[in-house]
């Protein structure tokens, strides 16, 4: 299933809108005036239907941060979220343990899944015959479409008793979290890095073959620097993907809101807490957990726009 | 050390890449197969859960997350459609379209669990249709939006240049041509990504666990609350109660799934057939 993730990148004001002769006013100016008008009238409705997509952002930050933003009032930006104590039901409403679990979690998917993703990604665009590539191609687009609780659910029953027979303790935590992410987010990132190498001209390939390079020589001197833009794009979404992901990591983390001593202890972050906490909470509390969806929102936004400013950085120097 | 020798030792660790990713997809779909399979029957698929420990079936799950993600389809469709009509027909290229496209980009990478609360926010409790099929598909469309979108867009854009102008050359306004020969020329891979994006909500649980609520029920009409396949295996899962259900519920979860991803390659095979 190709997310949309994969498509985000090449989103910037490139591809001019097709001009057709009808395209223009003056045209339409010469057809009859019932018609004028049903035209004009549909335009205005196409245009309404697109700004939906606005009006849904508008919409998410008004009602989220509406519930949200009086925690930042009443706590204080900064106690908010660098305080290292998460009790909300005592009053204490430091965040810093779960942003600190969101990110652990996350760096050390990418760590583990990036690579895996981006040699999936040049094999299925370099090595792969292309019988082989019709095969795995599918496979890889299937995983991105298997629901997160699937992947969570796997992790619980298989991938936890592993983990606790190697750390003798209950196998939640940091490790099991790494390597249930790091699989979730290869789909995303080896789909826009395969898009990024494919492409790229043939040509440079074939001067590169030309010059007695070997495939791998010409794999990693001249198609990934090429394509870097592209698999750079691919790794920071597929950061917001690991960090916005919520049901797969709540079944295997364990759930503790505190700075895990160690990757096989317990630990909660921002996504896992809201979805547990919301069952019970309110007042204050329940204002909080709209505060780190608001944070959580920023985060994702913040990723959107540098992808963006990455590709049209790229467009200028390419 | 001999650049052949390292060709062959990189492009190893490549093949290794690949399989590790798709033996990891194949472990994954083999353990819920061989697991699920013995709880499935037709029991199990017709009949409603009962008692504590969720013995008998599912039934009323099923209907709630075909129910949910049908109704999200038919409000999508239009308004996905029309929005990509719109960005690939009649826009010029400006700060407007640019807002639109950051904002759909926005929507599609908004963390799920944020789109829950914001259902919760608004659906549910500002507007006062509560935990119902209705707001869970309200949700979910602003969900499926950026996908359909975005499929829609470019299966326009994929429309060759010279049908338009035969249209026009016919005398056809602008929406006559996009009616009658944009539109069908393009309807086989919007109706692809149609697919993919329901495939998309059937599996998701943060949006619906917050729109729709747990209760387990079989939803009549819209304003009805019920419960999904997903928030069911998550609560089967985490309570440890059942397990052979959650199997079975995991199984026909991913079969669901993989029809949605078969139809979808289906129907993009076919049409390429077709068009030579």
């Amino acid at each position: 299933m190709a997310g949309s993730e994969r498509d985000m990148r090449d989103a910037g004001p490139g591809a001019p809108g097709p001009r057709e002769p009808g395209s223009g006013s003056g045209v339409l100016r010469q057809t009859a005036r019932s018609q004028y008008l049903k035209e004009s009238s549909l335009r205005a409705l196409f245009l309404a239907c697109a700004s939906v997509a606005v009006m849904g952002v508008a919409l998410i930050f008004l009602f989220v941060g509406l519930r949200g933003w009086a925690i930042f009032a009443k706590v204080g930006v900064v106690d908010f979220l660098f305080g290292s104590t998460w009790l909300p039901t005592e009053g204490e409403f430091g965040i810093w343990p779960l942003i600190f679990g969101s990110f652990a979690v996350t760096i050390g998917a990418l760590l583990l899944g990036a690579p895996l993703a981006i040699g999936t990604a040049i094999f299925l665009s370099e090595v792969a015959s292309p019988r082989v590539r019709s095969i795995l191609r599918p496979a890889v687009e299937l995983l991105a479409g298997i629901p997160s609780v699937i992947y969570g659910f796997f992790g619980l029953i298989v991938l936890r008793p592993i983990i606790a027979d190697m750390s003798g303790g209950l196998g939640f935590g940091l490790v099991t979290g790494w390597l249930i992410l790091a699989i979730m987010i290869v789909p995303t990132i080896s789909a826009i890095s395969e898009d990024a190498l494919r492409s790229l001209s043939p040509g440079i390939r074939e001067a590169s073959y030309a010059m007695g390079a070997t495939k791998w020589q010409t794999i990693y001197k001249v198609l990934v620097p090429a394509a870097k833009v592209g698999i750079i794009d691919a790794v920071i979404l597929g950061m917001g993907r690991a960090i916005g992901e919520t049901m797969a990591v709540l079944m295997v983390i364990g759930n503790a809101p505190v700075v895990p001593a160690g990757v096989s202890e317990p630990f909660s972050t921002l996504t896992t807490t809201i979805v547990l906490d919301m069952a019970y909470a309110s007042g204050d509390h329940r204002t909080a957990l709209f505060g780190m969806a608001i944070i959580l929102f920023l985060i994702s936004m913040v990723l959107v726009a540098l992808v963006r400013s990455l590709s049209r950085f790229g467009k200028q120097v390419g | 050390m001999n650049k052949r020798v390292t060709n062959w030792i990189a492009l190893g660790a490549l093949w290794a890449a690949a399989l590790t990713t798709v033996g990891v997809l194949g472990t994954l779909l083999l353990y819920v197969i061989i697991n699920g399979i013995g709880a499935l029957s037709l029991r199990f698929v017709f009949s409603a859960p009962e008692g504590v420990r969720m013995e008998g079936g599912i039934w009323p799950t099923i209907v709630a997350t075909v129910y949910v993600t049908g109704l999200a389809m038919l409000i999508v469709t239009p308004i996905a459609v029309f929005a990509a009509v719109y960005l690939a027909e009649y826009a010029r290229q400006g700060r407007l379209v640019g807002t639109i496209r950051f904002a759909a980009d926005t929507l599609a990478s908004v963390p799920s669990i944020v789109m829950g609360l914001f259902g919760l926010a608004l659906f549910v409790e500002a507007l006062g249709l509560g935990f119902s099929m209705i707001s869970g598909a309200l949700a979910l469309s602003f969900l499926m939006l950026p996908i359909v979108m975005r499929t829609t867009e470019e299966a326009i854009r994929s429309v060759p240049k010279y049908i338009r102008w035969g249209s026009y050359g016919l005398g056809a306004t602008k929406w006559q041509t996009v009616r009658k020969v944009v539109l069908p020329a393009a309807s086989p891979r919007i109706i692809t990504g149609i697919i993919l994006a329901t495939g998309r909500a059937v599996g998701e649980t943060a949006v619906v666990i917050f729109t729709m609520g747990t209760m387990i029920n079989t939803p009549m009409l819209p304003l009805d609350p019920g419960r999904s396949m997903t928030v069911h295996l998550y609560i089967l899962a985490m309570e440890g109660i059942n397990l052979p259900a959650a199997y079975g519920t995991a199984l026909l979860l991913v079969a669901m799934i993989l029809g949605f991803n078969l139809l979808a390659r289906f129907i993009v095979r076919r049409n390429r057939r077709m068009m030579g």
